[in-house]
């Protein structure tokens, strides 16, 4: 397979200009499986597997594309645990089960080879390795349409989940500290975006006034999208809107971040399918066009990132994500940025001045009408904290907005442009999507 | 409960030998006069390798904010639950910070703003770390 390392894809840099492929990319259909909260590790029905091939058949059912149209796969194949989750590469029971599912691949991680196997693709050209996250990948895909590296590209987004693995064991068992942890974990951090974005968060409320707990009115406003997103964790399970004073009594992990901070990670996989706007015409769905990509994988210049550096880091990708696009934050109608942990979202709002919030301002723009039916929407999607850790809520929401079939959760403001990520202030990606192509 | 254990590597074991005979050096770029901590292989602002220096700093430094630890997901920490994560920067250079547990101060009454020095403390026989206390 094609290594991701050997085609050039990546708006990383800042001036880059308009994308050349502005609106000639499509994103033309998405699926999602069941989100359940862990795999029971017996059902292969449920596996993530199954899940992933039944999310990519949705896809592609929904623009009416058949698996030899598809010549092109984009699949994360990392866990979404990460390297300090514990034997994070290492999850599936013992002993395997007959193929598909004889090793890890269809089990607690997908890559494409896996995918052409079991689903029986046959004339996929482009299926890199190596692939990133969905922040990333959905650049990728667009790059790799608009280049013509391939016409018609899935691009798939597995997250599994099973029962005591998630961030237990492997490193985090172990008594001594390597490579990058020697920096951190003998004082107690063992990586991860809460205790990256906790910092600054706590800076952020000296700089500019006001308390942690400023945050539940965006919490309980992610709660209220996601019981309105039928495919959801929330929706799906039962999970009952918090109250203010729910948030306030929640218990802490690290304080002052608590539980309800923090997104619920989920056996679950989402695919959506990618061609070119020419392509478009001819399917059955409602394309909506991706107007530009960016992605950025800032370094910290010491051991942890303060307020001064986040800022500047989402200042960044702001502004490589508009210069791209053409547009301006007034622009911009649905925006769904990253809330895998309540504290980092502020930094987006306030970077990309969405509706004219600039730094400071976040939480009183919180404290205002935020619904999905009043005059600013924001986070229509109800994120990770309303939909589970699947990441890929922001993407199908905006692509809903546009075409106007978010149902409940459909804004009353205009809906022409959407801005949706999977990133944290110091690395992931932007997807900037148009109801038009220009 | 005892720490982690740092192992040190190539490029660190000069950093934790300092430690180990209670000094903290940090690498000092001579192109850009920039200390940076952790180490890495390179200026981080210029990019040269062959610059960069030990140079032993001052261990004075202030708490910027900290956090209190009470569901974290190290085993050998789990005991100490609920503890301090300060964030100390380096008087010197304050875009230098450090984690500390601010040793002897309870838990959630880590003084913002107050001033620290460099301390060491013994995770396992003939390794130190470095760690920061409040200035009397």
């Amino acid at each position: 397979m094609t290594s991701s390392n050997n085609f050039q894809w990546r708006r990383d840099r800042d001036g880059l200009g308009v994308w050349e492929h502005r609106g000639k990319v499509a994103v033309v259909g998405y699926g999602h499986s069941p989100v359940d909260r862990r795999w029971d590790g017996v059902n292969l029905d449920t596996s993530l597997g199954a899940y992933t091939i039944m999310a990519c058949e949705k896809a592609m059912e929904q623009a009416g594309v058949t698996i030899d149209q598809v010549d092109g796969i984009v699949c994360c194949d990392s866990h979404i645990a990460g390297g300090s989750g514990g034997s994070a590469s290492n999850w599936a029971p013992r002993p395997y089960f007959d193929p598909p599912y004889d090793s890890e691949y269809g089990i607690t991680l997908i890559n494409a080879q896996w995918l052409i196997n079991a689903m029986g693709f046959k004339n996929v050209r482009f299926a890199p390795t190596g692939v990133p996250t969905i922040g990333e990948m959905m650049g990728m895909a667009s790059q790799a349409v608009g280049d013509g590296v391939c016409n018609t590209c899935l691009v798939i987004y597995p997250t599994g989940n099973l029962e005591g693995r998630y961030r237990r064991g492997g490193e985090n068992a172990d008594d001594f500290a390597r490579g990058a942890r020697q920096w951190t974990v003998p004082w107690g951090n063992h990586g991860g975006n809460d205790f990256i974005n906790i910092f600054p968060h706590n800076q952020y409320c000296l700089k500019y006034g006001g308390e942690h707990d400023d945050l539940a009115p965006f919490v309980i406003n992610q709660h209220k999208n996601g019981m309105l997103t039928l495919w959801g964790f929330n929706y799906n399970h039962g999970i009952e809107p918090i109250s203010v004073e729910d948030y306030k009594t929640s218990r802490y992990i690290l304080n002052p971040l608590r539980i309800w901070d923090c997104d619920r990670p989920v056996n679950a996989s989402a695919a959506y399918l990618f061609t070119t706007a020419e392509r478009a015409q001819d399917m059955k769905s409602q394309p909506v066009y991706v107007l530009n990509h960016s992605q950025h994988n800032f370094r910290f210049r010491t051991t942890q990132p303060d307020l001064d550096e986040v800022e500047m880091w989402t200042d960044r990708q702001a502004a490589r994500m508009y210069e791209g696009a053409g547009l301006g934050p007034a622009d911009v109608d649905i925006f769904n940025p990253y809330d895998g942990y309540s504290i980092m979202t502020q930094f987006f709002l306030e970077g990309f001045q969405w509706h004219g919030v600039k730094r400071g301002d976040a939480f009183a723009f919180y404290a205002g009408d935020i619904s999905v039916k009043g005059p600013h929407p924001f986070f229509s999607s109800g994120g990770n904290l309303g939909n589970g850790r699947t990441r890929s809520a922001m993407y199908t929401d905006s692509i809903e907005q546009l075409r106007g079939t978010a149902g409940d959760r459909q804004v009353t403001v205009r809906a022409e442009t959407a801005l949706c990520a999977f990133t944290t202030p110091s690395s992931g990606g932007w997807l900037m999507l148009g109801k038009y192509q220009s | 409960m005892p720490k982690v254990i740092p192992v040190p590597d190539e490029l660190s074991q000069p950093f934790w030998d300092a430690v180990n005979e209670r000094r903290l050096v940090l690498q000092n770029c001579a192109a850009c006069d920039k200390l940076q901590y952790p180490p890495q292989a390179a200026c981080q602002v210029c990019g040269s390798a062959d610059g960069l220096e030990w140079k032993e700093v001052e261990g004075k430094g202030h708490v910027a904010t900290y956090i209190v630890i009470e569901d974290g997901r190290l085993n050998r920490r789990m005991p100490d639950q609920p503890y301090n994560l300060a964030l100390v920067t380096l008087d010197q250079d304050p875009t230098v910070n450090f984690y500390s547990n601010l040793p002897g101060v309870p838990a959630y009454q880590a003084p913002v703003g107050a001033a620290v020095e460099l301390t060491f403390e013994e995770v396992a026989p003939g390794q130190l770390i470095h760690e920061w206390r409040v200035a009397q």
